[in-house]
């Protein structure tokens, strides 16, 4: 309310009809004349700003509840077609390296052979060439196989954690999400130190008497799949340990009464209760490992293939933009499907909360 | 406030010596951290018996049942079952269930699965539980929402699905923690009646928890008073009523006059002078009392008739004004002040309709109670 009420008084007489309208003039100056990096980004916000200016005027509930349409026009959808645009083009040796490019100055022709120019033949080159398929293929086992694993660890913590006195419990929390207060990029390499064949680990298996050559570790899916659950276990475990802290003991207790032993208390009371947070948990690593680029370029082998690293590999290596866009375009596509489910299950869960 | 109960008048197990109880508890004391919830008590409930836990928040009522039910250890003491120590047999095991005071009802299953639950968890054979949570499901007349979620019923359908599952497994001891609070009065004397039903058939004994003196009254063979982990009086629901053993019950069941004075022996009774100038209460008691001695004299309100002329059959005249009326439709309360200052409250039945009743505000009546009417008691 505080917010829209000092919306309300600034703009309460008509000069923010003008504000927007002057707004308005200088975001589409600024795209016009596009003299500095970001000029189209800035003038575009300028408008928008504009835009919700006027709405808030004429109609305030359709205003505010188009912010968050507005936010994703802007930093979803515009972007998104931009790449889809690109994925369309040719490569090409210029700035930016792919044809065609809008070019309005020739109006209406102009328009026309700029869409003549658009096809799908990176998508027939994705679709053709093996590398790919297989890298999506590799990608997605090495996302289900590491979410798998990420669960089986996580889920004994967030129990752990949720058992914990109370007094602990923030402690705890802590301890979990303490990693990300240090970079990311540092702790990958920690694990390069780790798992070296000079590393941490081999020294002290050496020491202790394992083994008698040191392991390759490093620069294998093992290593991957180690940095991967490593990396993403917070997210893991704090939506498991958000339900079973929920959990109303009254209910084990119940299921105890009526003929249950613990551990059938546990498969038909607490892990179906938990299942949102397992659900929600599986998706906030499943999502992001399978575009996950960092961590098998660091960690991972020649072998270790990923679509994250076809896409970097495109876009830097290559300079190949309309491949690396189709490579981007169609793993969004992948990703719809898990993040609509993963949606309502956020939903059906807050449905069942009220 | 009528002791309904359908039980035969000579079940009484607990004044028969050969008889040996179903639950005993011996010297029970249960601490949580420094602080004592049952505090040394010893009580014994017999097979089939309906017993009615009663006192004021906190004091130890669910305590008692969750140590009975297994979810609690005494910090000392024994509880014996048909003359077994449970206290270390797990919760699964005991022939016991409970209707939580929250319900926890398992919020992912349909009302029908969470019947079933504690059947399932048995070897009975799976068309034989379809008929059983079906006739739950008649009983607590939710036969209309079986297949919903706990989440999508109101209160009282939820209090029922707690009271079906935890009647489903026909335990040898039910332990219900408020079951009936959140029906509507007829709902309510329904299922009270139901579950007396279904303890004369089953012969299950009943361990019940509740606020309410009058479904006390109704169901239970005995009630137990407690009051901070402790019991105060364990009795029939008469002998509650008629004869509590401190001022501590008598207060705390139904309406009663409670008038301290000092106590002299008489012929044949005592007499109980209360205030300066007044005509001492002339009680009789079984208590041994001794002259001077500081005394409570309890008196039922429905012990005392309001008339204008004293009643000469009784032994207890006062002279007073009417302060107040209540009218409760099948009674009224008369709010009397004597003219010693001393309230007292009186109320007669409407035999008659209202618009000839007797009394009216700043009228002057008469009271006048027997001899036997009133309890005197010394704590
Ligand atoms: N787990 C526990 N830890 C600490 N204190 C507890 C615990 N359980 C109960 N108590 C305390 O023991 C006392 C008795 O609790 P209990 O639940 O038996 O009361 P009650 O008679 O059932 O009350 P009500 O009528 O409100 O349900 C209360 O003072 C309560 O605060
Ligand atoms: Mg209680």
């Amino acid at each position: 309310m505080r917010f829209s009420q000092t919306l309300e008084s600034a703009y309460a007489s008509k000069a923010d009809l003008v504000l927007a309208a002057l707004l308005a003039v200088a975001g589409i100056a600024l795209i016009w004349l596009n003299q500095a990096d970001g000029s189209h980004f800035t003038g575009g916000l300028l408008i928008a700003f504009a835009v919700f200016v006027t709405a808030y005027r004429i109609n305030r509930r359709l205003a505010v509840i188009a912010v968050p349409y507005l936010w994703l026009l802007v930093f979803f959808l515009v972007p998104f077609i931009i790449v889809v645009k690109i994925s369309l083009s040719d490569p090409a040796i210029a700035i930016p390296p792919y044809t065609p490019t809008l070019e309005l100055s020739e109006g209406w022709t102009g328009l026309k052979s700029f869409f003549g120019d658009l096809d799908f033949e990176n998508f027939e080159f994705l679709a053709s060439d093996p590398l790919y398929y297989t890298a999506y293929l590799s990608s997605a086992k090495i996302a289900i196989i590491s979410t798998a694993i990420t669960l089986l660890v996580a889920f004994p913590i967030a129990y752990g954690m949720a058992k914990a006195s109370e007094e602990w419990r923030p402690t705890l929390m802590m301890l979990v999400i303490l990693p990300f207060w240090t970079s990311f990029l540092i702790r990958v390499y920690a694990w390069m130190g780790i798992l070296g064949r000079e590393g941490f680990l081999n020294s002290f298996l050496l020491w202790l008497g394992i083994i008698d050559d040191p392991l390759t570790m490093l620069n294998t899916n093992f290593a991957v799949y180690v940095g991967i659950v490593y990396t993403y276990l917070p997210f893991m475990i704090l939506p498991i340990y958000a339900t079973l802290e929920k959990l109303d003991v009254s209910l084990l207790e119940a299921a105890e009464d009526l003929g249950c032993t613990r551990t059938q208390g546990f498969w038909l009371v607490t892990l179906p209760l938990s299942m949102p947070g397992i659900i929600a948990g599986c998706f906030l690593v499943f999502i992001p490992v399978l575009g996950e680029f960092v961590i098998p370029s660091l960690l991972g082998g020649s072998d270790t293939l990923m679509i994250g690293k076809i896409l970097y590999e495109e876009f830097f290596s290559n300079r190949d933009w309309p491949v690396a866009s189709a490579v981007a375009v169609i793993l969004l596509l992948i990703l719809v499907v898990p993040i609509v489910l993963f949606q309502r299950n956020q939903q059906k869960q807050a449905e069942a909360d009220q | 406030m009528a002791e309904l109960s359908k039980t035969p008048v000579v079940f009484a197990p607990w004044n028969d010596p050969n008889e040996k109880p179903l639950i005993q508890f011996k010297n029970v004391t249960k601490r949580f951290g420094d602080f004592t919830a049952i505090d040394n008590l010893t009580l014994d409930i017999y097979a089939k018996e309906f017993f009615a836990l009663l006192g004021p928040s906190g004091c130890g009522k669910t305590t008692l049942m969750r140590m009975l039910a297994g979810f609690e250890m005494p910090s000392e003491g024994q509880i014996l079952l048909g003359g077994q120590d449970i206290v270390k047999v797990p919760p699964n095991k005991r022939p016991v269930n409970m209707m939580f005071q929250s319900y926890a009802l398992f919020p992912h299953l349909s009302v029908f699965d969470n019947i079933a639950f504690g059947l399932r968890r048995s070897d009975m054979p799976k068309d034989q539980i379809k008929d059983r949570v079906a006739e739950m499901l008649r009983l607590t007349r939710l036969e209309k929402f079986a297949k919903r979620k706990p989440h999508q019923i109101s209160g009282g359908q939820r209090q029922r699905v707690a009271l079906a599952r935890s009647l489903a497994k026909a335990p040898k001891l039910l332990l219900l923690d408020e079951p009936l609070g959140a029906l509507d009065k007829k709902l309510r004397n329904d299922t009270q009646f139901e579950l007396m039903d279904i303890q004369e058939k089953t012969g299950t004994t009943f361990v019940i928890v509740t606020h309410d003196q009058e479904e006390a009254m109704t169901v239970a063979s005995r009630i137990a008073v407690m009051d901070n982990g402790k019991l105060i009086q364990v009795d029939t629901p008469s002998g509650i009523y008629e004869e509590p053993n401190s001022v501590y019950v008598a207060d705390f069941i139904g309406d009663v006059n409670i008038i301290e004075g000092n106590a002299k022996v008489v012929d044949g009774g005592i007499e109980i002078h209360y205030a300066e100038g007044a005509a001492p209460i002339h009680a009789k008691t079984d208590k041994h009392i001794t002259d001077g001695q500081r005394v409570s004299y309890a008196i039922r309100p429905e012990k005392i008739a309001v008339t204008s002329e004293p009643m000469a059959d009784r032994a207890n005249h006062a002279h007073g004004t009417i302060l107040d009326i209540g009218y409760l439709g099948h009674l009224s309360s008369y709010f009397v002040t004597l003219g010693n200052g001393q309230k007292v409250e009186a109320s007669m039945t409407n035999s008659r309709r209202l618009s000839r009743r007797d009394f009216t505000w700043e009228d002057n009546v008469w009271l006048s109670w027997t001899d036997t009417a009133g309890v005197v008691l010394t704590e």
